[in-house]
């Protein structure tokens, strides 16, 4: 691989892992991202379904 | 609304997992290091990064910000969301293509799906030695029934691909019917780092290869990175003369490595017969044909277009983040692509195979090259195990995502349960993929419903998602809506770019796209094909098993019609009571 290559690899595979990098700790730290948005289902829905049907 | 309970995701990380999940696929990992290669590295990453810019991230945020829009409204498949966008029946009939889409695709995708965890099984008990490229290549003809109808469709043991098929079935159906943050979201949860991890032993293994023989010092890791990377290539041209008939053929092979390129500028300096030639990355620029590569890979790599994203997006709430998560699964896929999948693949093949070797269509490269690279490897068996199983579960992630826009819309539609809507798909997809994997011959059923669904159609629901986002609902519009709950702001460019450029440039790929392959004519060559999918159909010799899988769309197009029109579910523009909606 030449220079040039070189620079393409580089350039190409930082910029995409810079902005995964960015987006993943963006997400991670913003307040709440641990919390759950809107409860967590422990039933199937079709269990929840028959439960709320008795 | 009667038995279909509302579901919802568990977490932001758990929703931006599930899309880039979807996005991730084999694609990734074949057909983007093919594409590289043979346009050249460096000019084709260019055009990449444009068309991300310019196709990619604009469809993908109007996909999320109508997708919300919709499900606060109570719909859940584009159906109901271009219904509620555009307040105007139309919208609920174009949304019909957002329904067959993921559901014809899943019927082929599932039958690939099914050949990575066969090969993955295959290299773990120790099957998949072979004598060169004719024992890789009877393999896959083997196991996928590529050389006669009904061939394919086998169960005698893992040498054949019926119970792998039926195993993966029954794996989708389970997750699907689990529910959304108790299938999906918990698989994907655990499925992407584990792709991640594995993809990274791979690329650590490939990396270190160095130069496999020793006599054939031009086959080495660093001559491959340069036949995927190099922004201008060396190409040895030789002409041969047919003593007979008079006429002069040419063939050129690329040249990699200061030490060979010297040798042969050697070469063609006493025999004049061979020619160099280089070829800068602004005369690549330069070529149409690169950008339609280049657009064309970022399109169907980020599973825009399929009204997957949309049918996610909708189980979010107005305080729920849509650009943030949007460029974050769009980052993961791009990171896959990149970062991982750049590096692998090719490389590989160079240092294994030669040039000459690591060329090929997708499942050329992945099905025949790659297991070839794999037996001259030393403990080949244990990398060809993790590479296939990377690609089962890339695999398995995206089909997931195609079952739930037709698991929402058959209970919303029909009021009916999960087990009923679960049951109704499962016999559906199940038909389709019957048709598929049954007229295995050349792949041909497969290929049909590939080009018709996975690439024609695409282009047509992405035209009509940005269109409606851009022009019906509007930028400012548009723009507010994605804005709540918002980590960061979509920048101001991107209204020209999503109003004008977006969908001008998207439908000057789909004209050139169609122009060559529906009617066999290259408009930037001018050549006239034999070929072409429009051909097949209405040519002089129509294909039967090309019509028979045509005919299978078209009847699923048809059942989805059929059921829009008679659902009272879609004649409200929302299903929120007018105070809620003023609140909206």
């Amino acid at each position: 691989m030449n220079t040039g290559g070189w620079i393409i690899m580089l350039l190409s595979v930082g910029t995409v892992s810079t902005l995964f990098a960015w987006c993943i700790y963006k997400v991670l730290s913003t307040p709440g991202e641990s919390e759950h948005l809107h409860g967590f289902e422990i039933e199937t829905p079709d269990e929840k379904a028959d439960k709320e049907s008795k | 609304m009667g038995t279909a309970v509302k579901e919802s995701w568990n977490s932001r990380l758990g929703v931006i997992l599930a899309v880039s999940g979807s996005a991730v696929g084999l694609g990734n990992f074949l057909r983007f290091p093919g594409q590289v290669a043979q346009y050249g590295g460096g000019a084709f990453m260019v055009a990449y990064f444009i068309s991300f810019l310019l196709i990619g991230l604009p469809i993908c945020w109007a996909e999320w910000s109508m997708g919300r829009y919709g499900g606060e409204r109570g719909f859940h498949t584009s159906v109901g969301i271009f219904n509620a966008i555009t307040k105007h029946p139309l919208g609920k009939y174009m949304g019909v293509i957002g329904i067959v889409i993921p559901i014809s695709v899943y019927m082929y995708y599932v039958v690939i799906e099914a050949w990575c965890l066969g090969y993955s099984v295959n290299y773990l008990a120790g099957r998949m030695n072979f004598e060169g490229a004719s024992g890789a290549g009877a393999f896959f003809a083997q196991f996928t029934g590529i050389g006669a109808n009904g061939s394919g469709l086998g169960f005698g043991g893992i040498s054949q691909v019926g119970f792998f098929l039926l195993l993966c079935f029954g794996l989708n159906f389970y997750l699907i019917y689990r529910g959304l943050s108790r299938g999906i979201e918990i698989f994907c949860k655990y499925a992407m780092p584990a792709l991640v991890i594995l993809a990274v032993v791979i690329l650590i293994r490939v990396l270190t290869i160095g130069t496999p023989d020793p006599t054939q010092p031009q086959n080495s890791i660093n001559a491959g990175l340069g036949f995927m990377w190099n922004p201008n290539k060396v190409v040895l041209v030789e002409s041969t003369t047919d003593v007979a008939t008079g006429e002069v053929s040419l063939s050129e092979k690329p040249i990699f490595g200061k030490a060979f390129i010297e040798e042969a500028e050697a070469a063609a300096a006493t025999n004049p017969n061979l020619e160099i030639k280089r070829i800068g990355i602004v005369k690549q620029l330069k070529n149409p044909q690169l950008w339609l590569a280049a657009a064309g890979q970022i399109f169907f790599s980020l599973s825009v277009g399929f009204g997957i994203i949309m049918t996610y997006a909708s189980y979010l709430s107005k305080q729920d983040d849509v650009i943030l998560s949007g460029l974050a699964a769009c980052s993961a896929n791009e990171f896959c692509e990149v970062a991982l999948g750049g590096l692998i693949t090719i490389p590989a093949a160079v240092a294994f195979l030669g040039a000459a070797g690591a060329v090929g269509g997708t499942f050329a490269l992945g099905f025949n090259v790659l297991p070839m690279v794999f037996d001259s490897m030393p403990a080949g068996g244990l990398f060809g195990f993790i590479f296939f199983f990377l690609l089962f579960l890339a695999a398995v992630t995206s089909s997931l995502s195609m079952l739930q826009p037709g698991i929402a819309f058959l209970e919303s539609a029909l009021d009916i349960n999960r087990r009923q809507s679960v049951a109704i798909l499962g016999f559906i997809t199940g038909m389709g993929t019957l048709v598929v994997v049954y007229f295995s011959a050349d792949l041909k059923a497969l290929d049909t419903m590939d080009f018709w669904i996975g690439t024609f159609l695409i282009y047509i629901m992405a035209t009509i998602q940005i269109i409606i986002f851009a022009w019906v609902m509007g930028i400012p519009k548009g723009f507010e809506e994605a804005s709540h709950g918002s980590t960061i702001s979509i920048p101001r460019i991107f209204g020209p770019v999503m109003k004008y450029i977006t969908p001008v440039f998207l439908l000057t790929i789909f004209f050139f796209w169609a122009s060559e392959n529906v009617f066999g004519y290259n408009l930037i060559t001018g050549e006239s094909g034999s070929t072409g999918y429009g051909r097949e159909l209405f040519g002089e010799n129509p294909s039967q098993v090309a019509w028979l899988t045509v005919s299978v769309i078209l009847l699923l197009t048809g059942f989805v019609y059929l059921i829009v029109n008679s659902s009272a579910y879609f004649r409200k523009n929302s299903h929120k009571s007018a105070t809620e909606e003023v609140k909206l």
